[in-house]
């Protein structure tokens, strides 16, 4: 695939305002998510999340018990949705891919020298194109965070576009890792670079490096898609990861979405949380506002 | 993979009213006792969101404003001018303490009694007026270190008529500097929210403040002008309209009489193309919406540079589209009831103005509540400065929008306008903000932000938005001879 643009056609990034992104930021979190509305809420959070492991400690043994939970997050409980994707390293693509794939559940694989990046080029595509080859769905990458601030951003888009090239069905998220960028600014000139680069979604972090996902980058990031897609007329998804641990947060996420995006992208198809320990977290809510009492956590399975 | 299909909605999520403490019937609050009206007459105070009645108030007249401020003078020089600044300040605390205590309580009043979202009541007006308190009650016995060698005295009777936008705050705006500087007080509130002012004279009463410190009345114009032409009042604070501070001015003419007017504005909020845009359209929707624009300082104004008006616009209309509009008491609601039927009329007329004017209306799309007084978030684009809508003061959510291309055309056409209460600068240009601020004729400029309130700066205006300053040390000068 042609990568549609090159970094000439980025336009200037708009300043980001860290006082202003605060205090509306502050306004989502005020939003009182109450009833039905916090249930469907929280089964569309589950709908969204890519369990992930990415330890170098992984084993098919861990990836194999993260697989199936996946498939059955909770089967005491009826009609749950499974989580979206299982995300994992290319060594163990293979492997999930043959225990989700049945359920209609993507694998995802991080790539090109993850987590840092610090690697050339053709062993980035090498490690891309394993991961296509062993059956991945979806592509998250990183992105050159040294060059970026270096003011390389040509090489960063680049890099980008290659990866689309090779990725070809599969989705490709590029990982910006926030944290590392520091300002919102940054932030928000590297979506830009990542979008017009071919990204089909935007991810905050590798969840290595804190903070990671936090409301204000997130919010920076879909003003972005939001302004591309004013733009273009096309869509891009949003990944915010790491540092997402319990319910609350992932709804201040959905109602930031609905009111900076809309309702198209309140899907899996354009929204993720990337998590490890977020669903234990949605899934005792959920039974808490049916029942009414909070189940002990030993009834929540660790997987 | 599943997708969710079904739209996602906030359901509601209404802050209840079961612990909220109302009498059917209030009197008036005079030399600390509840006193029936000489006059006999109440009237209904009333919900703006449903039109249901909240409780009776007393309708003050002429003998019950005399009584008031006869009160009010005895207690100043019996008791309130006597006592050490020291005691004044813990009276002034207690006050604030006891407010606090009760703060969700006055939040809920204040919303079902005016309209505003009960959000804006909980997190800025409540919070806010105790600050005012706790700000005040700190300079009571300092007053010297604030005006060193100067040895002033206080005036005397104050009397203080407030508006019915933030009834609570407007409140302890007035009587938290009045009581600092040893002055004594007789408060009227707006006749359609009365409520918040009563619970205050109740708070009052509970701190133990001596009898005739603070009196409040309550009624409608003809008790505002009692108030303003009794002979023994010293001092007048009004806030509200520019048309009753005009009449204000001329009924104190001739008198020793010390005022401070806080009237109307027509602001302006200039968005230069190299600002954070998409924080500049969020100080543009807080600039004009917050309170259904019921704000005197409120960015009615909106200057863009003509080569992002487009974008700008875009975005605005995007992000008017997600403000909750409806039940005020909702924890959701950004936009709430207009105040009155009467404000709802002359709101709805400025619209038809605007439309008959010919240039291009957009209101946002969403279902109103069938019943009480509602105005969707309106925009007129491509107005002239020479549009009625652009000249005179709406105090709704209407928001008018001009470009401009340069500095100087930007500056020439925020000043020119009989107000000059606020401005707003969106640059992320430091050397511009320095440059706007010297040359807009308005007594607040906002940089980068817009609608921010604190106990310790002042707020006031330029030509017809009034004169004298509130807030702050300057706060302080206008209770003080």
């Amino acid at each position: 695939m042609l990568k549609a643009y090159n970094i000439n056609d980025l336009p200037s990034s708009p300043s980001v305002d860290k006082v202003g992104v605060e205090e509306r930021v502050a306004r989502f979190q005020s939003r009182s998510i109450k009833n039905q509305a916090k249930m469907q809420g929280l089964k569309m959070v589950l709908s969204m999340i890519d369990l992930t492991t990415l330890e170098g400690k992984d084993t098919p043994g861990k990836v194999r018990q993260m697989c199936f939970k996946a498939a059955h997050l909770h089967d005491a409980y009826p009609n749950l949705p499974s989580v979206a994707a299982v995300c994992v390293y290319p060594s163990m693509v293979n492997l999930a891919k043959s225990i989700v794939g049945v359920h209609g559940i993507n694998v995802a694989s991080v790539s090109t020298a993850f987590p840092s990046g610090q690697a050339p080029l053709e062993v980035k595509l090498a490690d891309t194109k394993f991961a296509v080859e062993n059956g991945a769905d979806e592509i998250d990458m990183v992105i050159s965070r040294g060059k970026f601030l270096g003011g390389e951003y040509a090489f960063v888009f680049d890099e980008i576009a290659a990866i689309k090239e090779v990725c070809g069905r599969s989705r490709l998220k590029v990982i910006l890792e926030t944290g590392e960028l520091t300002t919102l600014d940054n932030v928000r000139k590297a979506s830009d670079i990542a979008i017009y680069a071919g990204a089909d979604f935007i991810k905050t972090s590798t969840g290595k490096i804190q903070p990671a996902a936090t409301m204000q980058v997130t919010y920076t990031m879909l003003q972005a898609i939001r302004d591309y897609y004013d733009e273009t007329g096309k869509m891009v998804g949003m990944k915010p990861a790491g540092g997402i641990s319990n319910a609350k947060l992932a709804l201040h996420n959905l109602v930031m979405v609905k009111e900076v995006l809309g309702q198209e992208w309140l899907n899996n198809e354009w929204f993720r949380f990337g998590a490890s320990s977020l669903a234990n977290d949605v899934l005792m809510q959920i039974l808490k506002t049916d029942s009414g009492v909070y189940q002990s956590s030993n009834y929540f399975t660790l997987d | 993979m599943s997708t969710e299909n079904k739209n996602w909605e906030y359901a509601d999520a209404v802050e209840g009213t079961g612990h909220i403490k109302l009498k059917e019937k209030y009197g008036l609050y005079i030399n600390g006792e509840w006193v029936a009206p000489r006059s006999k007459t109440y009237f209904s105070s009333t919900n703006p969101h449903d039109e249901a009645h909240l409780a009776e108030v007393a309708q003050a007249n002429k003998q019950d404003v005399d009584a008031a401020v006869i009160a009010a003078e005895r207690a100043y020089h019996d008791v309130w001018s006597k006592i050490t600044p020291a005691e004044r300040g813990k009276y002034i605390f207690r006050i604030a303490r006891l407010m606090q205590e009760q703060a969700k309580e006055l939040a809920v009043i204040e919303s079902l009694d005016s309209g505003k979202p009960i959000r804006e009541a909980r997190d800025i007006d409540i919070p806010l007026a105790c600050n005012h308190l706790f700000y005040y009650a700190g300079w009571a016995d300092k007053l010297d270190y604030a005006f060193p060698n100067q040895k002033k005295e206080p005036l005397g009777v104050a009397g203080q008529i407030i508006p019915w936008n933030f009834p609570l705050l407007m409140a302890a705006w007035k009587i938290a500097p009045a009581l600092a500087t040893g002055n004594t007080v007789v408060l009227k509130p707006a006749e359609t929210t009365s409520l918040t002012a009563l619970k205050l004279a109740e708070i009052i009463d509970e701190a133990g403040l001596p009898p005739g410190v603070v009196n409040i009345v309550t009624g409608f114009g003809d008790t505002g002008a009692a108030i303003v032409a009794h002979p023994k009042v010293s001092k007048v604070a009004f806030t509200g309209s520019t048309a009753v501070g005009k009449l204000i001015q001329k009924t104190i003419a001739g008198t020793d009489k010390k005022a401070t007017l806080e009237l109307g504005g027509k602001s302006a909020n200039i968005i230069f193309d190299d600002a954070p845009l998409d924080q500049a359209v969020e100080g543009i929707i807080n600039g004009i919406f917050f309170n259904q624009g019921h704000v005197c300082c409120a960015g009615s104004r909106l200057f863009v540079q003509e080569n992002i008006a487009d974008k700008v616009i875009r975005k605005l209309k995007h992000r008017m589209q997600s403000l909750q509009i409806g039940n005020p008491l909702d924890k959701n609601t950004d936009i709430g009831a207009i105040n009155s039927s009467e404000q709802l009329k002359t709101i709805n007329k400025y619209i038809d103005i605007g439309r008959k004017e010919g240039s291009e209306c957009f209101q946002v799309d969403c279902a109103l509540p069938n019943k009480g007084y509602y105005c969707k978030p309106t925009l007129f684009i491509n107005v002239a400065q020479s549009s009625v809508l652009a000249q005179e003061e709406i105090f709704g959510p209407v928001l008018t929008i001009q470009t401009f291309r340069t500095i100087d055309e930007v500056i020439q056409k925020a000043n020119n306008s009989p107000y000059g209460l606020a401005a707003g600068v969106w640059t992320d240009k430091g050397s511009k903000i320095f440059n706007l601020t010297s040359k807009l004729k308005a007594g607040v400029v906002w940089a980068n932000t817009y609608n921010k309130f604190d106990p310790a700066s002042p707020f006031g205006g330029y030509k017809e938005s009034g004169f004298g300053r509130e807030g702050g040390l300057h706060g302080l000068g206008a209770y003080l001879k």
